[in-house]
């Protein structure tokens, strides 16, 4: 796989290796991430993974020639891709309990009757993939997670909400998120966690997913929902 | 105990410091004072390490009561009507306040931010690592809200003796330049740039470009009389983005991305501003018209490196006019 170097600012590198939103291609970007992290390399501060790339941002100005030090520690990594970890076995697994109830999923209803599903196929086939996190962006902890069954793309809505309950479970497009505070969004909301996603007080982990992590959706009742939530203090 | 009382809140005041890198893969965003080398010459006025907590103050400064003695200092966009007790306040320069001063520092004419470093720096409960708050997410100190009337902050212990200082101040030059009146902005080329039509590429260089008055610590808007042309690169799939990336929505007015800007971006990069000038981008003021050139990489790389080089040796130099008590 040919990976793209491009210089950003005067401290940054992006590190391309496709232009596709692809599970593949992304589960090689947090293997890569993970390679880069072991080399060690002198003032990296940011290590920002992406669908498809990776932000490097340092401390310091990288000098960024072709004869640099650091671009040539870089291209070491890069260029041995047999050493990097293999990517399919990359990432902390996570179960995430999920009610899809429509009391706490709004548009779990519409979206089964736009796809021509009942909520239960929506159901049974949201929570029988096996997902993982792409990318943290949008908002702090917002996980993007590829994996989802194709047949349940759904378009974003028309208008987006102002306020999304934290916890919130959705479908954008060809994927499935998960709001970890309360956000405005345009995405489908068909179910809610009653887990905590994101902890600011927790300095040591602020969030509960980390790009690269896999997920995996438990469907839950509203009573168990109501029980979860109390026993989590969110 | 109290030691700094806002009695108005200005236009738009925060705590900033020198930000939160390193959980940018969760989301999170550096944030951190907009114009850096101006935080950390105000830092440096009153003794201060340079990253402290100070003071953001957008457009038009707060009103503030110290209930300790202190030195104070303001750099940034000129404060002319700044008021320490009816006094008039300089800027770049230590000021003594004894307990009980009030501040009023009024509005900036031109430029955008200026920033108060109060000598012990300002003492908040740091979030991951930094005193910085991030007002789009709504996160860090003081709820990741701006300053308001009743906000009662703590500061650090003093570091230098009474009346340390007088009578001198800095240059402003070259750490405020008025991004409306002055040299263009310095742009590198960036992924997108070649994939410009020529009339966008001659606009982008020949014209005027409007700050918008929506533009924030996120990014600034800019507004151009004839649209740059979307270039036709596809789809662009979201990538890790940095401060000083120029993105083109699909309307065609450029945004530059400042302190707060998200963590990736899924828009066209069609240019990238030069390092050197993100403290300028941080002066952009509503109504101001900025013009645009571009910069090889590598003699932006050298201005910045000069940047840092003299930034430093002013903070040494102030140091040890301090210390001798000069």
């Amino acid at each position: 796989m040919h990976v793209a170097f491009e210089t950003l600012d005067e401290h940054s590198i992006l590190l391309r290796l496709a232009d596709t939103i692809d599970p593949e291609v992304n589960a090689r970007v947090h293997a890569l991430a993970t390679a880069l992290r072991a080399a060690d390399l002198p003032r990296l501060r940011d290590l920002v993974p992406a669908y498809a790339s990776l932000l490097l941002r340092f401390d310091a100005p990288t000098p960024g020639r072709a004869d640099d030090d650091l671009r040539a520690r870089i291209e070491t990594v890069v260029n041995d891709p047999e050493a990097w970890p293999v990517a399919f076995e990359q990432g902390a697994w996570h179960r995430i309990p999920v009610c899809y109830d429509i009391t706490h999923g709004e548009d779990v209803a519409a979206v089964a009757e736009a796809l021509d599903l009942s909520v239960e196929d929506v159901v049974r086939r949201h929570s029988a993939a096996e997902y993982r996190v792409a990318m943290l962006g949008f908002a702090p902890g917002f996980a993007y997670l590829l994996g989802m069954d194709p047949s349940l793309a759904m378009p974003r809505r028309a208008t987006p909400r102002t306020r999304v309950p934290a916890g919130s479970i959705a479908i954008g497009g060809a994927q499935t998120g998960i709001y970890p505070r309360e956000l405005p969004g345009g995405w489908q909301l068909i179910g809610r966690t009653p887990l905590s996603m994101f902890d600011p007080f927790d300095d040591a982990r602020p969030c509960r997913l980390a790009p690269g992590d896999r997920v995996q959706f438990e469907p839950i009742d509203p009573d168990a929902f109501e029980r979860l939530q109390r026993e989590s203090g969110a | 105990m109290s030691a700094l009382e806002v009695l108005a809140p200005g236009l738009l005041s925060s705590l900033q410091d020198a930000g939160r890198p390193g959980w940018a893969h969760l989301g999170i965003g550096r944030s951190g004072a907009a114009d850096q080398p101006a935080l950390q010459l105000a830092n440096a006025l009153v003794g201060n390490p340079l990253s402290a907590c100070a003071i953001e103050c957008t457009l038009r400064g707060p009103k503030l009561r110290l209930h300790r003695d202190a030195h104070v200092a303001l750099t940034g966009a000129p404060l002319p009507r700044a008021r320490c007790n009816d006094a008039p306040m300089p800027m770049w320069a230590s000021v003594w306040c004894p307990a009980g001063s009030e501040l009023d520092l009024g509005p900036m004419m031109s430029g955008c931010r200026s920033y108060l470093a109060i000598e012990g720096g300002l003492e908040v409960e740091p979030w991951l690592g930094s005193r910085s708050v991030d007002l789009n997410a709504g996160l860090g100190p003081l709820e990741g809200r701006a300053l308001r009337a009743g906000d009662h902050l703590s500061i650090g212990a003093r570091r230098l003796p009474d009346r340390a200082v007088s009578g001198w101040s800095l240059d402003p030059r070259p750490w405020f330049i008025d991004p409306a009146t002055d040299a263009p902005l310095r742009l590198m080329q960036s992924r997108h740039t070649a994939a410009l039509d020529a009339a966008s590429h001659a606009t982008l260089l020949r014209s005027g470009f409007r700050v918008a008055a929506d533009s924030n610590r996120v990014g600034v808007r800019l507004e151009v009389e004839h649209p740059l042309q979307a270039p036709s690169v596809g789809e662009c799939i979201s990538e890790g983005v940095v401060a000083g990336v120029m993105q083109l929505p699909p309307g065609g007015q450029p945004i530059l991305l400042g302190a707060e800007h998200p963590v990736t971006g899924g828009y066209p990069r069609i240019a990238q501003l030069a390092g050197v000038d993100l403290p300028r981008l941080a002066q952009c003021r509503p109504g101001d018209v900025v013009r645009f050139a571009w910069i090889d990489p590598s003699k932006a790389r050298d201005a910045l490196a000069e940047q840092q080089r003299s930034l430093d040796d002013l903070c040494r130099n102030i140091a040890r006019r301090l210390e001798q008590g000069a």
